[in-house]
């Protein structure tokens, strides 16, 4: 049992690698993709809207796959075994990007147009009044959509098996193959439950420290 | 002839095919209080946002202190260069119907972000002065509230706090009454009352007629989008010349 739960936490310590760099990636690369979807340019906006229809209209999984695949298969590299990691990398940042940029979009959107009105009468540049009026008061709306993507993307790492990464769940089912029992997998939905419980309390604590106001 | 601070001419503004603005000409002088006074859709609003430069102008200049801000060329207009815009934007503040006060910040915030932010002007400095305007408007006591925790009356004071702040040669103010439960106009007008005693330049939307009697040098009445009729109030209010004018007054005082 402590065998099991050993060689769980280190499979969990991959599956953490992958939910942390996801987030680096997704989180400013989604607020980047919501600029071009939300851009006056027809043709970027379009860009973007068929960018994010994709991510989001096919199976994060087939995604890894394509892009773990697509290397050797398409263009004839050689990938090295670490390529795996570079390939669930690039995949989850990619596909969770796709899905931040509507939550930002729809944060931003939201601001009432009073906020740049007044900003600009002020003599605000247009980067200060997003840095400094309009993207605080996104972030405090967005919080709510944000959390159910962050705790879907931490069950969702669990999807980096197709490509043989390591992360938790793939040893699970190593272990339950190899051993005959059912054991690995009760212990890995309990991690993944307890990191999610643990994701959720953050979550809440930052959104009580914006409650101290409310937006109309 | 005083000191001129605006200067409009010929201000043309479209929305699509319909023309909002006709060829409206005005110009207020240092320490003057104009109101402008007229039926929904007249056009009143637009003015104010074309000389505030949130909407752009079709046609017209627009010229504060002597800088033209926009020039006409003939078939539309032209937009000073940023740096000249800047220069021009310092010279007004605008109060807004609808407050627009930042949620996230403090009241003290509110007041000092733009000074500090865009003016670049020294922190300390700028609270003691905003500290002083607060206490002006009567919210020393809620210098550390946020918007959401305030009357209405309180968030237009602090929006007016936070205009002034920026030390404009003159003030906007869209409406600022309306969003506001009629107990609580009264210390809007109050305050406005009191710096047009302090000689501030200010042009006031307003469907406050007695107000605009009681506190402007200069009455402008709008209607569909031409200027009807101004000149000091106890001409234009009292003594109104055109039918449009004598319906809208007899309907505002029914």
């Amino acid at each position: 049992m402590l065998n099991i739960v050993t060689q769980l936490a280190e499979g969990l310590l991959i599956s953490l690698l992958i939910f942390a760099t996801t987030l680096i990636i997704a989180l400013p690369l989604g607020l980047g993709i919501s600029f071009v979807r939300m851009s006056k340019n027809k043709f970027l906006s379009f860009l973007a809207k068929v960018y994010i229809s994709i991510m989001r209209g096919t199976p994060l999984m087939l995604q890894l796959m394509v892009i773990f695949f697509a290397p050797s298969l398409i263009f004839g590299f050689s990938t090295t075994a670490f390529y795996r990691y570079v390939a669930v990398i690039i995949g989850f940042g990619l596909n969770y990007a796709a899905y931040f940029a509507e939550i930002y979009r729809a944060g931003i959107e939201a601001i009432p147009v009073g906020q740049y009105e007044a900003s600009a009468v002020l003599g605000f540049t247009k980067g200060q009044t997003f840095r400094r009026i309009i993207f605080p008061q996104v972030i405090k709306r967005i919080i709510p959509p944000v959390t159910n993507e962050v705790i879907t993307l931490v069950k969702d790492t669990s999807l980096a098996y197709v490509i043989a990464v390591e992360e938790m769940f793939t040893v699970a089912k190593q272990i339950v193959a190899a051993k005959g029992t059912i054991m690995p997998f009760i212990v890995a939905a309990v991690f993944y439950y307890l990191l999610n419980a643990l994701v959720a309390w953050i979550m809440s604590r930052i959104e009580k420290k914006m409650s101290y106001y409310t937006i109309k | 002839m005083g000191n001129k601070i605006l200067e409009i001419n010929h201000l043309k503004k479209q929305f699509g095919d319909t023309v909002v603005l006709h060829d409206i000409s005005m110009s207020v002088e240092a320490g003057e209080v104009v109101a402008i006074i007229g039926p929904s859709g007249s056009g009143k609003s637009t003015l104010l946002r074309c000389a505030t430069m949130l909407e752009t102008m079709d046609g017209g200049e627009l010229i504060y202190e002597g800088i033209k801000a926009v020039r006409d060329n003939g078939s539309g207009c032209s937009y000073a260069d940023a740096l000249t815009m800047r220069d021009i934007k310092k010279k007004f503040g605008l109060v807004f119907q609808n407050f627009n006060l930042f949620p996230h910040y403090s009241v003290l915030q509110n007041v000092m972000e733009a000074p500090i932010v865009v003016q670049k002007r020294d922190r300390a400095e700028v609270e003691k002065e905003a500290r002083v305007l607060l206490e002006k408007m009567g919210l020393t006591e809620r210098a550390d509230a946020y918007p959401c925790q305030l009357s209405g009356g309180q968030q237009q004071r602090v929006s007016i706090a936070r205009a002034l702040a920026m030390k404009p040669d003159m003030l906007f103010f869209d409406e600022p009454t309306s969003a506001l439960d009629p107990e609580l106009t009264g210390e809007i007008l109050k305050v406005i009352k009191q710096l047009a005693a302090e000689k501030m330049t200010m042009v006031i939307v307003t469907h406050e007629i007695s107000f605009a009697k009681n506190v402007a040098d200069k009455v402008v009445f709008m209607a569909d989008g031409y200027v009807i009729e101004e000149g000091r109030p106890e001409d234009v209010i009292d003594n109104c010349q055109s039918e449009r004018l004598k319906a809208f007054l007899s309907k505002m005082t029914e």
